[in-house]
């Protein structure tokens, strides 16, 4: 970096949904000129996800009750359009030195890679669907919760004529709302997590008695209309002739085997952070026993272990888009205070209030629908782990009894787990729950996956050339 | 065959492209996987075992929906079909042969 380029060192903040918005507003407000850097065209992130253009329904159609969150994280930036730098369609693939690894695509197309150099990051990276597979999971016509739910929203499509939602967390009861009142045929959604669990939960549900009513009618909606839920399942096949979708096979609360006719699946289990940037930034993690990963340590308002990087949403752990709106904001209120400059503090105490109900309401979320205990114990050894190396179950405890790894990133240098395309997104949880099934030893003792750049693929054309002499020893 | 059902949306522009070599016609806005998929029942086969794919979490985490482009006489490019938008004219593969060179209209 040279002298030049430090004088115009800027904020910036990766991804722009309800944290990543609310945090460039609130820097932009208080007279900075942050950079938003989001890999989508328009912002909102995938749960205010923006159809392309061309697409006219309206946001009541695609985001029901959440419209006016949603049109309102939509139209925030305009107004100080001056103010923040949006680079849209723009991914952060590398963070090194004090500088975020953009690519992006010029005019014709082509990859560019650009260097952009940050004096202070806000990190409100998301979530993706927390996956456990079953065998039959790589089929073409299984999705994630969240893929089945963005197949509706930005492109008017569903994953079938009739759908079976599977896995666990509120998230499977939504889509399935939605999926019915689009014209699909739900055939049934099938919760892992046992009803009792509910009742369990409910006192901290209460911190947040407008989601929890707004959960309860799309239950009792889709009760009413006949749609087959069952709690306490435990999901065991995907099978179909020739590849395909034709039948989930389940076990129900009462250990009954079941099957369900169907031709599209949307399975999840809650959401999982995204946090390699966070890691690659050099924040530091810890093991989080509630959601059984390891997210990075942070205080109530998002800082985290590294001085001026924050973060702030879903990527920080799991707790929702109202949640996300308010950490956004209470992160870039941070940064203003860690600079000495002035916030109003009545708003800093009124969004630490609102963090601390979206905490007490999202711990008991996962109380509601926790992971299911035991989920590796009996798994085929057939049946394919990892997706993108088609790795399977028997693979890699072969792998485990030959080389006995103790560790993650040990079994996946061994085994090439998690060293494929999506990085482990799609199965680094699941191999985590294998690797510590096989040892004897608890999930938080395995480690983690540690991210390498570029976090996702990049055509090789993005790479930019050495300079000349830089590769003479 | 088709894997996704459209619900909504269906009165938009169509736009005109080859899959595997035949002409198909999806519509202004969708997705290369959407194109695809409403046509077809799967994005790519897999480089191992050959089984096929259609995508799996459709916000570009999950890398499994890359598959050949070929715009015009253009080079052949690797593009994820869950974030790329179908253009007219665009040759598309869902295997491992590459886009045919397409000339002509591809109505």
């Amino acid at each position: 970096m040279t002298a030049a380029a430090t004088t115009s060192l800027r904020p910036v903040i990766v991804g722009a949904g309800p944290a990543g918005v609310r945090a460039a507003v609130t820097l932009a407000a208080a007279g900075l000129n942050p950079v938003l850097v989001d890999e989508a065209a328009r912002p909102g992130g995938q749960i205010y996800r923006q159809p392309p253009a061309g697409l006219t329904r309206p946001p009541e159609a695609l985001y029901g009750f959440e419209a006016a969150k949603a049109r309102a994280i939509h139209t925030a930036l305009a107004p100080y359009a001056g103010q923040i730098d949006h680079y849209t369609e723009t991914l952060v693939w590398n963070i090194e030195h004090g500088a975020l690894d953009l690519m992006n695509r010029d005019a014709s197309g082509q990859p560019v890679s650009t260097v952009l150099p940050y004096d202070s990051l806000i990190l409100a990276t998301g979530a993706t669907d927390r996956i456990l597979p079953l065998p039959g999971w790589t089929r073409p016509g299984v999705y994630t919760l969240g893929g089945a739910q963005i197949a509706l929203k930005a492109q008017g499509c569903g994953i079938g004529k009739r759908v079976v939602f599977a896995g666990t967390g509120p998230l499977l009861y939504l889509i399935a709302y939605q999926y019915a009142k689009a014209g699909a045929t739900v055939a049934a959604v099938l919760d892992t997590a046992p009803f009792v669990n509910r009742i369990h939960a409910l006192p901290g549900l209460l911190a947040c008695p407008d989601t929890l009513l707004k959960g309860l009618y799309y239950t009792a909606w889709l009760s009413l209309h006949d749609v087959p839920l069952h709690s306490g399942v435990t999901l065991r096949e995907i099978s179909g002739p020739d590849g395909t979708v034709a039948a989930l096979h389940w076990r129900d609360a009462k250990g009954r085997d079941r099957e369900t006719a169907c031709d599209g699946i949307g399975l999840g289990y809650g959401l999982r952070s995204e946090t390699q940037l966070a890691d690659l930034a050099g924040c530091r993690f810890a093991f989080n026993d509630l959601h059984r990963v390891w997210l990075p340590e942070r205080d109530d308002a998002g800082r985290t272990s590294v001085a001026g990087v924050y973060v702030a949403g879903d990527g920080a752990g799991i707790a929702g888009a109202d949640a996300a709106e308010a950490a956004g904001e209470r992160a870039a209120l941070a940064l203003l205070q860690d600079r000495g400059l002035p916030v109003d503090p009545t708003r800093v105490t009124a969004l630490d209030r609102r963090l601390a109900r979206f905490r007490r309401f999202s711990s008991a979320l996962w109380t509601a629908f926790p992971v299911p205990a035991g989920w590796a114990h009996d798994l085929p050894d057939s049946m394919t782990l990892c997706r993108c190396e088609e790795i399977t179950v028997g693979t890699l405890r072969q792998t485990v009894r030959t080389d006995t790894p103790t560790e993650l990133n040990r079994l996946k240098a061994l085994s090439r787990i998690g060293m494929g395309r999506c990085q482990g997104r799609m199965c680094g949880v699941a191999a985590a729950e294998v690797l510590a099934h096989e040892t004897g030893r608890p999930v938080s003792a395995i480690a983690r996956l540690r991210p390498q750049p570029p976090i996702k693929p990049l055509p090789a054309a993005t790479l930019p050339a050495p300079v000349s002499g830089e590769d003479t020893p | 065959m088709s894997l996704l059902v459209r619900y909504a949306e269906q009165s938009r522009p169509p736009v005109h492209f080859f899959l595997d070599g035949q002409p198909q016609t999806a519509l202004s806005g969708d997705t290369l996987l959407t194109a695809i998929l409403t046509c077809a029942n799967r994005l790519r086969q897999t480089e191992f075992t050959g089984e096929n794919r259609a995508g799996f979490c459709l916000m570009g985490a999950c890398q499994d929906c890359w598959i050949q482009v070929r715009r015009g006489t253009g080079p052949v490019e690797r593009l994820r079909a869950c974030s790329t938008l179908l253009e007219e004219g665009m040759s598309l593969s869902t295997s491992a042969t590459v886009p045919p060179v397409m000339t002509g209209a591809a109505s």
